[in-house]
Order: C-alpha cells, then structure tokens, then sequence
C-alpha cells in the first residue's frame, strides 16, 4: 500500500503569486498515519499544506500525475514512494509495486510510461538478498510494462530508522494523442466503468502481515494497467472524460474526488461491482467496505454514454479486462456525493474514509 | 457467499418490505429502537430507511460500545501508557475515538506504543512475544467480548503470564435498556433486540420487558432480510395487542444463551456497584471489573489510575441523542464542529455511532428530495 507520496502534482501551471507568503490552511498540529492513508486527511495536507506553499494558490483539480510543457513538447510526471509491510506478498513484492503504480498513474492521466527514475532507501542491516529480489522484481515488472529504468539513488540509514526499505520510483511519459482527461468534461448520463474486482490487493496485504488467523487463497493485483487503458483509449478515446487508479482510500476515495471536482453525483449499483468472496467474507468479518479498499491493478474510468458498450467490449477482449464492467452513471443528483443503489431499492452513501480503514470487531 | 447472500436477496427483501408497509397501515406511527450499534450500521449499510414506510420510525439504541464509554476512561487507559514500557492493545473501533488529549491513534504518532489487536488473545500473544513490556489491553464491549477477555484471563493465569493486564470497561446491556425505558421523556413501542449480546445472554434475560413494560421485543440478525423480518414480528405483535420476546435469529442465537461463555464470565468478573455512561450518567450494576481471583491481571489495580472525568462539552448532546429524544442532526454540534473527520463525540467516530450514520445520511435526505423534485 502506498503511503505518503507526493503523486497528487497539479495539473494546471504555478501562479505567479508570493508563494513565501501562501496562506496554509492545514492546522493539524503534527502528522498521523491517516495524512498519509489517501483519505481525507490525506487531501486535507495536499490542499492545505504542500499545494499553496509549492503550487501557489489553488491548483484545481489534482490528478495522478502532471502534464508539463518542456519546449513546446507537453510529457506527463509523476511521482510515487512505496513504503509497504510486508515486502513481499502473495502475487507481488514492493518492487514490482514501485513500477507498476507509477507507470499507472501515468497511463491513468493519458499517458505511456517511457523512463522511471528510482531512488532506494535502505536501512543498514538489510540482507543483500532481499535488495537483489527486489531489484530483479523491478527489471522483470519494467521489461513486462514497457519502460526504462533510466537512473537511480540510493541511501541508506541506520538499523531501526526505516523498515527494511523504501522505494521512490519518479516516471516520466509520452501522452497518448487524443486523449483529454479532465474531471471538469464529465457530463450527466456518463458511465462510470471499472476494470476488474476490487479489493485484492489490500486484503492480500492485510492478510500477508499475519496479524489476523485468517486465511484466504489470494494475490494482490499488481500489474501495469497500460495495455487495458490503451485498448479503452483505442475503442473510446473520443468519449473518455476521466480516469483513477484507486489505490489508498479504494473506488470509493476516487469517486468522491471525481464527485467534488465536477459537481456531480456517482451512482454505483451495488450488484455490478465485482469483489471476489475471499475479499468480501475478510471484509463481512473485519467490518470493512470493499469499495475503500486499495487496489493496484485496476482502474476506473469515466466515458460518454455512445461509447460505455465500445469500451467494456474493448476492455473484455483485452488481456486480463474479462471482468471489466460499467458500475454506475453520472447523475446531477447527488450532487458531490457518491451513492451506491442495492437491487432491492436501498441506498448508502460512501464516503472516503479519514484515515485507514480500521476493522470493527465489538 | 454462504449465509449472507441469502439473507440479502433482492426479491424476497421486497416482498418483506411490502408485507411491513400491508401490516403497518397508515393509521399509526411505530416507534422501534434497535439496541445495537450492528443494527444502527446495518440500517445505514443496506439502506433500510429507503425501503421502510415513513410511519416506521427507527431510533437508535445505547448498544455501540465505544459509544458509551465516558471520554475519562479513555484518558485513564492512555494515563496508563505512557509508561514506555506499557503496550496499549486494543479493537480497532477504539482507535479514533477522542479523549482529551487526543485519541489512541494521536497518541500512537506521538510515539505511545499502541497497537491493533483483532481479539483478545492477540493481546496475550503480544505479551508473549515480548516478554519485557507490559502488555494492557483495553477491554470494550458488551456481553459479546466479555467471555473472550474472561478466557483470554484465565489462560494467561494457567501460563503464569505475568506482563499481561486488562483496562476493563466491558458493560452489560440489560441496565441500559433499564435506563432507556426509565427515561421520562422515552416513549417507544417496541424493541429490536440485540443479536451478538444474546448469543451469550440468550433471551430470557428480556422477558421482563415483555412481561412487566408490555413491549414486544424481536432479538433480531444483522442481514437486511432479518431485520426486515423482525419488523414484521414486531409490527404483528403490536397489531395484535401482544408483548412477548421473540427470536428471529434462531440460527445463531440460543433461547437459553451459552453457558460456557457466562460461566468464564462469572469466573472472572463481578459486577461494579456502579458505572458511568456517556449520555445515560450513572447506572448500578450496569459493568463488569475483574474479581480478586484475577487481581493480579487488572490494570486498574496494578497501575496508578488517575480517575479522570470528563464532563462532555456542553453544547454536545451525546445523551439525549444517545437515548433517542433528539436526532442526531437536532444536535447543536452536529456537521459543524463535530463532524466524522473531527468527532467531538463517540457517537460521531464508530460507524456504528447514530451521528456518523446520520452525517451521511441527512447530507442525502436533503439532496433526495431535490432529487424527487426533478423526477
């Protein structure tokens, strides 16, 4: 799971007001956990905090990675630090995730990853065997996405000042033309699709740790989205408004940003979204809601009404799509708000959380 | 998934739902509490409002545990930590819930050694595991946790486990629906019982409400289809003229209750003459601490404890919302300075809380009707 990154960069250019002076609304005296979960607080310190002081003012809608014009080239970057326990677990290791979640969320923005910079801290005492593993999860998850390993740092700290290793992977990428991912374009009547089940990844962490007696037959899904959002793009660029890869905070936390950006309501009927039993039963036990659960590789996706059955069926027939589905519209009511329907006409709203999602058991 | 989707099925859930509106009429308002915070989250999570008729009017009970714990008590367990040495262990539903000087989470960031335990005797095995702290859990809930902190006593008596102790604030149901129906300004018709509390209790200890209150009580499951049943057990009593004690969740819980969890219970608790609610005030014999048998593993009686109360601030209402005579939004904090992100009280923090469940869902009322408007 990530934490604490730094991937939500601006996508409009700095104003060129006095940033020294940049009025900081974050009041929390110290930072907890919960800033760096992905939830509330998480876009409390963004917006309050990081962005007036670096950004200048308010940076509009905040995106998984910025689009930056070099000479009149525009390229998208982004950034993504990987502190996850345990490092490896079943279905992936922290290396892998470290390629996978940037090289996501430059393809979420409309992007194709071409080189990632990485940097490494190491706290002294890690067996050389566990960097090695890690190091060829990285080679194999780049090779198998496409993309570059193009430079590096490393520094390392002392026994007891990090959890055996960090990992920052910088990614910078091409922009595939005739894409606009922009949550200012979703109109009423838009689909909400989804790429695959939710909640694989972060009930496979919770599990991996070992703090529960629970066990359960699954793997994280870690893997580049790259080839599904190009096969999305390549049947439904014209109609695509907007995508997220759902990580901290889960479908939920997206969708509510997607919902405060543009103004608008997400409806989501409850039977079209796909969790598998393994994640649904340790979530019934642990009082958790899949839809806030972090997922690594699926994505979800905003596209035009004329093109929601082009895009599933693009989705379907691309490697790994076969569970993609539309999960819900675009309505002008709720406005803000993320409302999920049940079958039998009941209905909830979702919120992100505030921090990490904590397990009720009394 | 086994046992759950069948009790979420979409048609028979509306043939229920159709049969509550039949048996209800028009004619009369019904007022149910469900006592347990499960059943307040239930209701939230399925969104059973929705489907209920407006003369079904649900008030939420005295039964989240983490609700009902005075905030001087959350102090004193955090008094207790800040010994270096000192581990505080306990359920995840406590980790938000503020105390004065912030809660177990804020405390954990300040460097107190606080850790998630998912039971009991993941506490005691943290005590193993690292024999030179001191591992306190902090124990909550009703009688459905109490017989797990009882065993998990009495086995770490039998290993001779020495750096293990229990902040004990379990508390038991029975007084507080006492105090519920002793308020003068309650009035309720009818009550859904408590699911997991009566697996251990069983159903006999509610008779007397049937019996001496006259009000139907349903020990109702926690899936929309029980509770929707149990609505229409209850609503059938009513029209009836009747007041009897029923179980609706008869695959789980046991008329006569379990007698190996109240017998670890007896082995290891008494009851306190009598305990502080938060929103109820004091009750007799309405906690359990633990007994001289076991004095050795009480935090209370091991550490200095400082006996902190808290008066809640005085514009928060956490009582007459806690007992049902204010809704939650009727509250003068509520959605201003007490929100989910920065809970003033219990009752905003667990999301089995009345106030967290109705943040949300008053946001939705207000936009429903627009939305009703357009259509």
């Amino acid at each position: 799971m990530r934490e604490g990154s730094t991937r939500e960069e601006s996508t409009t250019t700095p104003a060129a007001m006095s940033v020294e002076s940049a009025p900081v609304r974050f009041r929390d005296p110290q930072i907890e956990m919960a800033h760096g979960a992905g939830g509330k607080a998480s876009r409390k310190l963004v917006e309050g905090l990081f962005a007036p002081i670096l950004f200048g003012g308010n940076p509009g809608p905040l995106g998984d990675a910025a689009h930056v014009d070099i000479n009149g080239t525009r390229v998208a970057i982004t950034t993504d630090s990987f502190v996850v326990k345990p490092l490896t677990f079943p279905g992936g290791s922290i290396g892998e995730l470290a390629v996978n979640g940037t090289v996501n969320d430059l393809a979420v923005s409309g992007a194709k990853a071409e080189a990632l910079v990485v940097s490494y801290v190491l706290e002294a005492g890690l067996p050389t065997s566990i960097l090695e593993a890690e190091v060829r999860a990285m080679a194999k998850a780049a090779r198998e996405a496409g993309v570059r390993i193009a430079a590096g740092d490393t520094k390392v700290v002392e026994h007891g000042k990090a959890d055996h290793m960090y990992v920052t992977t910088t990614g910078i990428g091409r922009l595939i033309p005739g894409v606009t991912i922009d949550p200012g374009s979703v109109r009423m009547g838009d689909k909400i699709l989804l790429s695959g089940p939710i909640g694989d990844h972060g009930i496979t962490i919770l599990l991996a740790r070992g703090e529960l007696d629970l066990e359960a037959d699954l793997r994280s899904d870690t893997r580049s989205v790259l080839p599904l959002v190009e096969a999305l793009i390549g049947a439904a660029g014209p109609g695509l408004r907007w995508m997220r890869d759902p990580t901290r905070g889960g479908a939920a936390t997206s969708l509510n940003e997607l919902a405060r950006d543009c103004g608008l309501g997400m409806v989501l009927f409850e039977d079209q979204i796909r969790v598998r039993d393994m994640v649904r039963g340790a979530c019934e036990l642990l009082g958790l809601d899949p839809l806030h659960i972090a997922n690594e590789g699926q994505f979800l996706a905003v596209v035009s009404p004329e093109y929601s059955d082009a895009a599933i069926n693009a989705l379907s027939m691309a490697p790994g799509g076969d569970e993609a589905q539309v999960i819900g519209e675009v309505r002008e009511q709720p406005a803000g708000t993320v409302l999920v329907t049940t079958l039998y006409g009941g209905s909830r709203i979702v919120d992100m959380l505030v921090g990490d999602p904590l397990p009720r058991i009394c | 998934m086994r046992f759950v989707d069948e009790f979420r099925e979409p048609e028979l859930i509306s043939k229920t739902a159709e049969e509550i509106c039949r048996i209800a009429g028009e004619e009369r308002h019904y007022r149910m509490m469900e006592v347990c915070g499960g059943h307040t989250h239930a209701i939230y999570r399925f969104g059973l409002k929705d489907i209920l008729p407006e003369n079904i009017e649900l008030i939420h009970g005295p039964g989240c545990p983490v609700c009902v714990l005075p905030m001087g008590r959350i102090d004193d367990g955090l008094s207790i930590a800040k010994d270096p040495n000192v581990v505080f262990a306990a359920f995840g539903d406590m980790m938000r819930v503020p105390g004065t000087q912030g809660s177990p989470l804020e405390h954990k960031a300040r460097g107190m050694d606080v850790r998630i335990v998912y039971s009991p005797s993941d506490a005691l095995k943290l005590a193993r595991l690292n024999p030179e702290k001191h591992v306190m859990f902090f124990a909550i809930g009703f009688e459905t946790t109490a017989p797990s902190t009882a065993l998990t006593m009495m086995r770490a008596k039998a290993e001779g486990i020495r750096n293990f102790s229990v902040f004990c604030n379990h508390v038991t149901i029975i007084p507080a629906i006492r105090a519920i129906l002793d308020s003068p300004d309650m009035r309720l018709d009818a009550f859904i019982g408590p699911g997991h509390v009566s697996t251990v209790i069983g159903c006999r200890p509610y008779e007397w409400i049937a019996q001496n209150e006259r009000k139907p009580i349903v020990v109702s499951g926690f899936e929309p289809l029980d509770m929707l049943q149990s609505i229409v057990m209850l609503l059938r009593q009513l029209r009836a003229g009747e007041a009897k004690v029923e179980n609706q969740y008869k695959r789980v819980v046991p008329w006569e209750g379990n007698r190996a969890a109240l017998k670890a219970m007896a082995e290891v608790f008494q009851l306190r003459p009598y305990f502080e609610w938060r929103g109820l005030g004091f009750i007799s014999q309405s906690a359990l601490s633990i007994n001289d048998k076991y004095a050795e593993f009480d935090a209370e009686q091991r550490f200095d404890v400082p006996g902190i109360r808290v008066t809640d601030p005085k514009a928060a209402q956490c009582g007459e919302v806690l007992k049902g005579v204010l809704k939650p939004h009727q509250c003068k904090l509520f959605g201003r300075e007490c929100t989910p992100e920065h809970p003033i009280g219990a009752l905003m923090v667990s999301s089995e809380g009345s106030c967290a469940a109705y943040h949300n869902y008053e946001h939705r009322k207000a936009v429903m009707v627009s939305l009703s408007s357009i259509a």
